[in-house]
């Protein structure tokens, strides 16, 4: 569903994204990991389009989301990292105008809004202006403005931040849901229980690069590890095994 | 505790100035060559029209320095009633609003080194430029005079009191309106403020009645015109001191009370403020981080303009309705608007109060060359109305500009609704003024048209340069939207509008010339293929003006990277 080939960032002489290639099959929730700087919000922002690769291109459905963008984008719903969303619009305000930019209108978005509405729990809230919102609500309606237009693919940077354990529950729930009915779920995080109890296939990042991807077994293999734990095949990759060294070594009261 | 010292307190603010210098400087020599020459030109102008000013009034006997003094008197009190109303309008960014404060507050600083650390940037932040314009005014009064060299340390003592007053007034009088109005209803607070403005423009002017020192002729007897001029605006007034002091000295006859009444009145306000800030803050800064808006269902607008819009597809339809609510739900935006009211009356009053209709008989020519000349000085208006509600557009989509590019709008659409959003009212700004000047000039129905068809096509083209350069100057980081047009940017836009209306001016003026001149040769006014040319090239220069800039504005956005 999604595909990214030889996609590389570069800002200035420094390579955020290097050369990488990867394929998310339809109906997958694929977790996207890897440390701060590693280049997983750089990658979800291209494949959103929302920044242009330095090479390489990114296909959503067979459409180059830079060349054929607005087809591609049909079938996108993004959610970003940081809730920056329009503070004077209302909540149901703010879910009409983005459905609006996806050309869609009438009883079938408010009957939806309605629903995305009721289930974060928001329906009181509706007519207030976001700017009374917390982070959490703010979070909760960008969510649902994702999922406003009925799209096939969902590319998320890190959902959790800033949910209580009830939606984050919920959001669990609808991904989870979402897959089943066919659909992929593209989602960065920092939560590798998240990751590992929700996703089908995981790619880590680092320094650019994709280190590994695949199912758990898969990784597992890549990595030459035994039944370990997603925890552990991450550090593994990503180098934080001899920092947990240094951290006991330093801890070591001899 | 050791409680650190002020400038500790301050340390980011100035490091981050610095770095900004650098940067500028690291930056572009272009940039900062264009700044310097603009500057230095600006300068330059203000000096040079007050020296030829003040030069003749030296040369009038009695009536010369009375004049000078009360021009003076004039400047420096229109500099402190601007200064109050900016000071205002910073310290509510500056004492409330600011992303520092949380951790100002949270840490263990006390309240005094608080209330000097953000008046000193409140004062900063809405005084620098004041202080630089009265630079050439100063130098102009020291040279004319023969100051000598003391004069720039003399004026300087006069002038810092002069800024810190109103800083603490304004930081005072926000202190008190965020303890009234309960939480973020800044925009009760600053509709207050606007208003107070325009009431505090019209009050201005009727304390100095300038129109009367215009026409001394409508005094009884020349006594009383000097003993107008002899009056002191109002004695408590502090400009009025500094007036005092620097005149004084410019006469070689120093009287130091204005110093002394200066200072001392700076010094005990800020005393005051400090007082007033130790009672008030903890409770004003709690109201202002509580948050609530209120209750908006927007069906109104959705009723309205919803309806009205309906041709439109959807996704233009959308963002122009998201643009008009997010306009007219921010009072920083809409209250420039009432600002804007008082300028149009202002303008229309001042074209009005032209010495051309009174009781003789007025030349033909000089009527046609103000309804001509009008064209230039509309247009600025409406650029640096432009510059102020359309340049930011674009800006302002910044934060947001993630859930733009990943949906499939066409950035067309976007630019489409931001341009049209912005031209017609302002379109019905500039018919409304050119139209309304022209009424009361009673131009020929010739220069009508020629002047109304003018302005429709230079609202179109500034309209779309305001859009153009907004796009390839963004200023994301900035939430401000009035700080937008003070930008690089801004400033590059509004040399391009002055580069336009005066080819366009040029231009026309060759046609209207060959109707001037058959009128006065007494000819019948024949539109000829002469006078049709140079219509085409206005019209011409007018349309490339409108394309071009749209379409770099579209490439840039294409090319913009979150």
């Amino acid at each position: 569903m999604i595909r990214l080939e030889n996609l590389t960032k570069l800002y200035g002489s420094f390579v955020a994204v290097d050369d990488i290639t990867l394929q998310v099959p339809k109906g997958v929730l694929y977790g996207f990991l890897g440390p701060n700087g590693a280049g997983k919000t750089t990658t979800l922002r291209m494949i959103a389009g929302i920044l242009r690769p330095s090479d390489g291109r990114v296909l959503v459905g067979g459409d180059d989301i830079h060349r054929n963008p607005l087809i591609a984008k049909q079938r996108l719903g993004f959610i970003p990292d940081r809730p920056f969303v329009y503070e004077k619009l209302t909540g149901a305000e703010f879910l009409r105008f983005v459905a609006g930019l996806y050309g869609q209108e009438g009883e079938i978005i408010d009957r939806r809004m309605a629903e995305l509405l009721e289930v974060f729990e928001l329906t009181s809230w509706k007519d207030e202006l976001i700017e009374a919102y917390s982070h959490g609500m703010r979070q909760k309606i960008i969510i649902s403005s994702a999922l406003i237009h009925r799209p096939e693919v969902i590319v998320v940077d890190e959902p959790m931040v800033g949910l209580d354990p009830k939606a984050a529950r919920l959001l669990k729930d609808i991904f989870r849901q979402f897959v089943s009915r066919g659909n992929t779920v593209l989602m960065s995080t920092h939560t590798l229980e998240v990751a590992e109890a929700m996703c089908d296939r995981i790619a880590i990042m680092q320094h650019g690069k994709i280190a590994a991807s695949g199912t758990m077994a898969e990784l597992r293999q890549q990595t030459a590890s035994g039944d370990v734990g997603l925890e552990e095949l991450f550090l593994k990759l990503t180098g934080g095994v001899h920092e947990r060294e240094l951290a006991a070594t330093l801890g070591d009261p001899r | 505790m050791k409680q650190p010292s002020l400038t500790h307190v301050l340390q980011p603010k100035w490091r981050t100035a610095l770095q900004r210098l650098r940067e500028e400087r690291a930056g572009s020599g272009a940039k900062l060559g264009i700044l310097a020459t603009v500057g230095l030109g600006f300068w330059a102008a203000v000096f040079g029209i007050l020296y030829f000013v003040l030069r003749y009034f030296r040369g009038v006997e009695e009536l010369g320095p009375l004049l000078a003094g009360k021009l003076l008197g004039l400047v420096l009190l229109s500099f402190m009633s601007i200064l109050v109303l900016s000071n205002v309008i910073t310290a509510l960014s500056s004492f409330f609003l600011a992303k520092d404060l949380d951790l100002l507050v949270s840490s263990p600083v006390d309240w005094l080194r608080l209330y000097l650390a953000k008046l000193g940037e409140t004062l900063l932040h809405s005084s620098w430029m004041v202080a630089l314009m009265s630079v050439p005014i100063l130098a102009a009064y020291g040279v004319i005079y023969h100051g000598g060299w003391l004069f720039p340390v003399y004026a300087i003592l006069m002038i810092l009191p002069l800024l810190v007053l109103p800083a603490v007034l304004g930081s005072a009088l926000t202190l008190v309106l965020v303890n009234i109005f309960p939480a973020r209803r800044t925009r009760d607070l600053l509709s207050l403020i606007a208003l107070g403005a325009a009431a505090g423009v019209i009050m201005l002017f009727r304390i100095i009645r300038p129109e009367r020192l215009a026409r001394p002729e409508g005094f009884r007897n020349l006594l009383d015109f000097i003993a107008v001029l002899r009056t002191p605006t109002s004695p408590f007034l502090p400009s009025e001191w500094a007036t005092n002091g620097i005149m004084s000295y410019l006469r070689h006859a120093p009287d130091p009370l204005p110093l002394v009444l200066l200072w001392t009145t700076a010094a005990g306000c800020v005393a005051l403020g400090a007082m007033l800030h130790a009672a008030l803050f903890p409770q004003g800064f709690t109201k202002a981080q509580e948050g609530a808006e209120r209750f908006i269902r927007g069906t109104l607008w959705r009723w309205t303009m919803g309806r009205l819009l309906r041709w439109l597809p959807v996704a233009k339809r959308e963002f122009v309705l998201k643009d008009v609510k997010l306009f007219f739900r921010d009072t920083t935006q809409w209250s420039q608007l009432i600002l804007l009211a008082v300028l149009v009356v202002v303008y229309l009053f001042n074209i009005k109060a032209l010495p051309l209709h009174r009781g003789e008989q007025v030349g033909f020519f000089q009527v046609t060359l103000v309804s001509f000349l009008n064209l230039g000085l509309a247009g600025f208006v409406l650029a640096s109305i432009a510059a102020r509600f359309i340049f930011p557009a674009v800006s302002l989509e910044g934060r947001q500009m993630w859930l733009l590019r990943s949906s499939p709008l066409d950035l067309r659409a976007l630019l489409w609704s931001k341009y049209w959003v912005g031209t017609m009212p302002l379109l019905v700004l500039a018919m409304l003024l050119t139209g309304l000047t022209n009424v009361v000039l009673k131009v020929s129905p010739f220069m009508m048209t020629v002047s109304m068809t003018a302005m429709f096509a230079l609202t179109l083209a500034i309209s779309a340069m305001a859009l153009g350069f907004g796009a390839v100057y963004p200023q994301f980081e900035t939430e401000n939207a009035a700080q937008i047009p003070t930008s690089f940017g801004g400033l590059v836009f509004m040399m391009a509008t002055v580069a336009l209306l005066g080819a366009v001016i040029f231009v026309l003026w060759q046609a209207v010339y060959a109707y001037v001149r058959a009128v006065y040769d007494g000819r019948p006014v024949v539109v000829d293929a002469w006078m049709l040319s140079w219509f085409t090239v206005a019209a011409a220069i007018c349309a490339a003006a409108t394309v071009i800039p749209l379409r770099v504005g579209l490439r840039r956005m294409e090319l913009f990277e979150f």
